[in-house]
């Protein structure tokens, strides 16, 4: 593998989003939607101005969990198709590069992209609430911030693994958005509906284990479960044993999100 | 019509070929797009290929740039193959313009080169020259969202042309191209034929590359149905040529009466003149049997078979 090649592929990709002012388009959409959820959180309990950390996070945590995976998936659904479909596929492929080596660079870029545009819009929010946190609370958010990279990078992971697998860009959205609805909507709903259907008989040992099958809620077992005062407000995170909830390994099964389907693309692409 | 399929002697280019294709074959499925393909070019050779929509060329064309694996069948390219380890080092040898480029409407034209150039290896000074060559140099710093087509495919030239590369690959090169702008094309191909550069063409434009290219393929049904030089072909194929005589209504029969022992397949009385059929071999019998009319001839036209005549006669 030549990493300058890889390099070339994903330069291009992100000096493309940030030229057509993608990054800046969305890192103002986390800034916006952040500010608000500190300041206006409260509200229901008839108060405004920002209240604790957990609070915040714990907001902030529903928010994203739609949102990145939508960012990431529209992001990444054409990576590949795209350039097929307009035509410029085989003029990259006939240059000394390999497959992998396109694939890799474009996955790259476009990470770099998500990445760039989640640390600047969440990171202007932790400068503006920085007089108000102590640092226990700086961390946490670091750790919020951190997560949200990598359920960016696991979603754009998904949806450059479709953007090979799709015969053209109509169907490549397609399978983005099914992807969207399952693991952000259905996929909870699926887990409550077997736990209720089962009387929880065999709950207990597998449903953590089967959590894991879905980095929407691997993230949010990131965020959650080390907020002692949000743990209670959420139903499945509660089933979740304190053992597998260490952060590290919570961030390897992430690490194994973004890296199964490139490797399941790549394996595709070299087709 | 029989596919004549020469010799290998015949289709080989020696020992100087930098692109051997042995047996190519690609099928999708029970579609065979390629077919058994065996193809030479020479070292610095300009080589056409010809052929319908359909008939596999722009296939053979992607299978010799290695996109497209082979069914079976080997291909090399100055001695190696397209695929494998080596493929980089084969890459760096070739220039390739695929039909109707398309490239990044965000980009400029110079960025464009840029981009391909560092792919490419190629240093960034090289851009600009490339550019020039292909007359570009006003629009380097516009989008190639504002190019015409005929600009855009001048730029996916350029492209091809960065580092120098020892073959160069061009799908229907002057596709979008006004008339001034494909003569100044086939310029650039003499300036890059004098250099050594080996160019393989495809085109559907017959009479455009009939005077341009040293020999040429015709490709139909998967399959390469004739091979060689323009006259090659002409005289391969054996069609009739007419002759058009021009006289005297009244002295039309004195034609049929001239002709009577010669082996001519046609003879048609026309408005104002006579058309004759024969084969190639008996020409020179049929114009001597028509000078002794004299100067009852008072015009002749002799109409050769031409290119199209012989790629619809392969290709049919």
């Amino acid at each position: 593998m030549e990493l300058r090649q890889v390099g070339t592929i994903a330069g291009k990709e992100f000096w493309d989003r940030l030229r057509n002012r993608w990054v800046l388009a969305v890192a103002l959409v986390f800034t916006v939607f952040a500010l608000v959820i500190a300041y206006f959180g409260g509200a229901q309990q008839g108060a405004v101005g920002f209240r604790s950390i957990g609070v915040t996070i714990a907001s902030l945590v529903s928010l994203v969990i739609y949102l990145i995976p939508l960012i990431a998936l529209v992001l990444g659904f054409d990576a590949i198709v795209g350039e097929r479909e307009r035509g410029s596929l085989d003029l990259l492929l006939s240059m000394p590069i390999t497959r992998f080596e396109l694939l890799l660079g474009k996955y790259l870029g476009l990470a770099a992209a998500l990445a760039f545009s989640t640390i600047a819009g969440f990171g202007l929010v932790a400068v503006v609430l920085s007089a108000q946190l102590d640092l226990p609370a700086l961390f946490h958010y670091f750790g919020f911030m951190a997560s949200s990279v990598l359920l960016g990078m696991a979603f754009l992971s998904i949806a450059v693994m479709l953007s090979v697998f799709a015969a053209d860009r109509t169907h490549a959205s397609g399978l983005a958005i099914a992807a969207w609805f399952f693991f952000v909507l259905v996929f909870d709903l699926l887990l409550l509906g077997a736990l209720v259907v089962t009387g929880g008989s065999y709950g207990g040992e597998i449903f953590p284990y089967l959590l894991l099958l879905n980095p929407a809620d691997v993230f949010r077992i990131l965020n959650i479960f080390t907020l002692d005062d949000v743990r209670t407000l959420y139903g499945l995170a509660t089933v979740f044993p304190r053992t597998l909830a260490e952060p590290w390994l919570l961030g390897l099964v992430m690490l194994a999100w973004i890296v199964t389907p490139l490797a399941v693309a790549t394996w595709r692409f070299r087709k | 019509m029989t596919s004549t399929t020469p010799p290998r002697a015949e289709r080989s280019a020696g020992p100087a070929a930098i692109v051997a294709v042995r047996g190519a074959t690609r099928h999708y499925g029970a579609v065979h797009a390629v077919d058994g393909v065996d193809l030479d070019v020479a070292r610095g050779e300009l080589f056409g290929l010809i052929g319908h929509n359909g008939a596999g060329k722009s296939t053979l064309f992607r299978m010799m740039l290695g996109l497209v694996p082979l069914t079976s069948g080997d291909i090399r390219i100055d001695g190696a193959p397209v695929s494998g380890g080596g493929f980089r080092a084969v890459r760096r040898k070739i220039g390739y313009l695929p039909e109707n480029v398309v490239l990044y409407d965000n980009l400029t034209g110079f960025e464009t080169l840029q981009f391909f150039a560092r792919l490419k290896r190629v240093p960034a000074n090289e851009c600009a020259p490339v550019l020039e060559r292909v007359g570009l140099t006003h629009a380097a710093r516009r989008r190639v969202r504002e190019y015409s087509k005929g600009m855009r495919q001048r730029l996916g030239f350029a492209q091809a042309l960065l580092g120098r590369p020892q073959i160069l690959f061009l799908d229907e090169p002057t596709n979008g191209l006004d008339p001034e702008a494909i003569r100044e094309f086939y310029l650039i191909l003499r300036g890059l034929k004098a250099d050594g550069v080996t160019m393989i063409l495809t085109s559907h434009i017959l009479a455009e590359i009939q005077e341009r290219v040293d020999r040429l393929a015709i490709m139909a049904a998967g399959k390469v149905q004739a091979i060689g030089t323009v006259q090659a072909l002409r005289e391969k194929m054996d069609l009739p040529l007419w002759f058009h005589v021009r006289l005297p209504r009244a002295d039309f029969e004195r034609v049929r009466t001239v002709l009577g022992h010669l082996p001519v397949t046609a003879v048609e009385a026309r408005d104002d003149h006579v058309a004759v059929q024969c084969r190639r071999e008996a020409k020179m019998l049929v114009l001597q049997a028509l000078a002794s009319l004299g100067d009852k001839v008072l015009d002749l036209h002799v109409h050769e078979p031409s290119l199209e005549d012989v790629f619809f006669g392969f290709s049919d």
